[in-house]
């Protein structure tokens, strides 16, 4: 993985709350045996009319949509079910972080292992996001802070090991395959 | 020593190194459930580095997301309509072989939902760690087992590890008494709970279920109680074990046989919340007051007794759109909305007393016109013993559509969807936008409350047909 340690970007604002993994992917994509092109599937139900063309009163097919890295969503992003093809499609579109009041707990934990940063803010900041599409952040995963263009900086919280990994470009499975001593010591004491 | 919850005793237990400040706690996995659906990128990952199964005797592979359920496509010549999940289920059956891991494939009578599946062999057991790469793994939870759902990332470390990289959730005790009134099912109970404390109300929390209320349930009811879980945000549901468990669990395949009952029951016995143990917070439920319970919105949070209105939220953006979606408006009646189409089935409502329920409610009766019933077993060994028992004929007889079993409309990859627009009354678990279908409006239900809205034709009371 690519170390993670400053995304500078616009913010790209989708204002629903419990978004949840069906809507980021819909099932009937999920049978796909790789994790490669997701991203033209993401919100497809959002997306895209019936006819396939895109929606035009979406938001990710509006022009300043375009090359935005950070996305900002209602409080409890990424509800449901445990489809890691969520967090490889934003990825896959372009996104390196979510935003928002709240964020469930597998889609945070399938997140952080991919290298797509979830930030979760106090309710209030996650409101002035909200009102202000498009506005320029700075998320520092170093020193855990995101700087709005207010000049306003908000410190945010997330799992130590998880920054450490991102930060370096660990992969977590490293750390836990050099935790196997301890995992064969345990299976024979319980024998 | 310190009192401590079910919870705290089935995570200490797993414990392989504890967490520090810096780094997450390595927690062993005793069972390892796998499905087509969630872990071709994990096996490519293994192939990728070289590495193979750790443990394939903790890991039993099962088809059931992608599936078909026609008769002719899973046991006949006719080929899966939908190409891309035959290929899964080809990837499926390549991996299992490649990685020698026991897989109960597409023409197995073992087949079926893997949460249903696990307890039905007697492979899920009280105190064990049990993870899949799916979040209804919840369900297993029913028995005293720590249970959770994964991503395809997690499902490769647990092939090369056993164990996966956890921080500990906090414990929330969901204390319920009372006792339920005829015609309401664990489906209501858990469908009130989650509208009690929100679709986010257990985010970072293991529940436990606890109270009168729970020990007076069987075991699918319990299971259907801790599969939704995870639609109130909650890490994962338990319930301590007890006679109803031990009873459930004597003579079943995989559970332990002769004088390894006994070790295994006294050792199981221990698993229960310490009297004195703390909790990180706690919700009383009253039971007695719970009623049928239907959902109206696009979560499972936004639900309402069937005889009640749609609330009328003017003003809120989110509910709105919602409500949108769905056609309805706030302050509309539930009870006779027309309905296109009836599902039941599913990891939380596809056991056979789901299926004796409805059947109840379906034997002499027809489907209203214009009305697809579509029920779908569990499992296989469940499938044949409906058939045995007569209730496979009574739901033909009153015109419902018995098929193989499999996820099926729960989420519609198989094929098995809702139209656009129409209505669904189902016994799943999620009525997310689209998750039945493009377009499909999904109302939650339990088994006797789909089983009367299929006869009406509308949304119905189930206690007017008891």
């Amino acid at each position: 993985m690519q170390p993670l340690r400053r995304i500078t970007s616009r913010t790209v604002i989708i204002p629903s709350t419990d978004i949840d993994t069906d809507q980021i992917i819909p099932a009937r994509f999920l049978t796909t045996t790789t994790k490669e092109g997701l991203g033209q599937q993401l919100f497809a139900d959002w997306r895209y009319r019936e006819d396939g063309a895109p929606n035009p009163e979406f938001v990710l097919n509006r022009p300043e949509a375009r090359g935005a890295q950070i996305l900002v969503a209602g409080r409890n992003f990424g509800c449901g079910s445990s489809r890691e093809h969520a967090p490889w499609a934003l990825l896959d579109y372009g996104f390196l972080a979510v935003i928002s009041a709240g964020v469930a707990d597998i889609f945070r934990g399938n997140a952080l292992k991919n290298g797509l940063l979830p930030v979760v803010v106090d309710e209030p900041t996650s409101q002035w996001l909200l009102q202000h599409p498009g506005a320029e952040l700075e998320i520092d995963l170093e020193a855990t802070r995101l700087t709005l263009p207010t000049g306003a900086s908000i410190s945010f919280a997330i799992e130590p090991f998880a920054r450490h990994c991102l930060l370096n470009g660990l992969d977590e499975f490293g750390y836990l395959r050099s935790k196997l001593v301890d995992i064969e010591r345990f299976e024979a004491a319980r024998a | 020593m310190t009192p401590r919850t079910l919870f705290e005793k089935v995570w200490s237990a797993h414990e392989v190194v504890a967490e520090t400040r810096d780094t997450p706690a390595v927690l062993y996995v005793d069972l390892h459930l796998v499905h087509e659906v969630t872990t071709p990128q994990a096996f490519s990952m293994l192939r990728r580095n070289g590495l193979t199964v750790r443990r394939p005797d903790r890991t039993l592979a099962t088809m059931d997301h992608s599936t078909p359920t026609h008769s002719a496509q899973v046991f006949g010549s006719v080929p899966i309509k939908v190409d891309a999940a035959a290929k899964q289920v080809r990837q499926m059956e390549e991996n299992a072989a490649e990685f020698g891991l026991e897989l109960f494939g597409m023409r197995d009578a073992r087949r079926g939902i893997v949460h249903i599946i696990g307890p039905e062999l007697g492979l899920t057991q009280p105190g064990m760690t049990i993870v899949c790469g799916d979040s209804h793994t919840s369900t297993h939870g029913a028995f005293g087992a720590l249970a959770f759902g994964i991503g395809t990332t997690e499902v490769g470390h647990v092939f090369a590890t056993q164990a996966l990289l956890q921080r500990k959730p906090k414990g929330l005790a969901i204390n319920i008494e009372g006792r339920l009134q005829p015609g309401v099912t664990a489906k209501d109970l858990i469908l009130a709970i989650i509208g009690q404390i929100g679709v986010s109300g257990g985010t970072g929390c293991v529940l436990e279920y606890r109270g009168s209320t729970v020990r007076a349930l069987s075991m699918h009811e319990r299971m259907t109680v801790c599969n939704m879980s995870i639609e109130a945000g909650a890490r994962a549901g338990m319930i301590a074990p007890d006679e109803v468990t031990y009873e459930y669990l004597r003579g079943k395949a995989r559970a332990p046989r002769a004088q390894d009952w006994e070790a295994a029951e006294a050792r199981w016995r221990s698993f229960v919340t310490d009297p004195e143990a703390r909790f990180d917070g706690s919700v009383q439920v009253n039971a007695a007051r719970i009623e049928p319970m239907i959902t109206y919105g696009t979560n499972p949070g936004m639900v309402v007794p069937i005889g009640a209105a749609i609330p009328d939220k003017k003003g809120d953006e989110a509910f709105d759109k919602a409500l949108r979606y769905m056609g309805f408006h706030g302050g509309e009646a539930m009870l006779g909305k027309a309905v296109n189409v009836v599902f039941i089935g599913s990891c939380t409502n596809g056991r056979l007393e789901d299926l004796q329920a409805a059947a109840g409610i379906l034997k002499g009766r027809k489907v209203a016109h214009g009305v697809q019933l579509l029920i779908v077993p569990g499992s296989q060994q469940i499938k044949r013993q409906a058939e045995a028992l007569g209730l496979a004929d009574i739901f033909k007889a009153a015109g419902a559509d018995w098929r193989e079993s499999g996820c099926s409309m729960c989420l519609g990859m198989n094929g098995d969807t809702v139209a656009a627009g129409q209505y669904s009354v189902s016994t799943s678990n999620r009525n997310f936008e689209g998750r039945q279908g493009k377009g499909a409006r999904t109302l939650l239900v339990s088994p006797l409350t789909a089983a009367a809205s299929a006869v009406k034709g509308s949304i119905a009371d189930p206690r007017e047909l008891l």
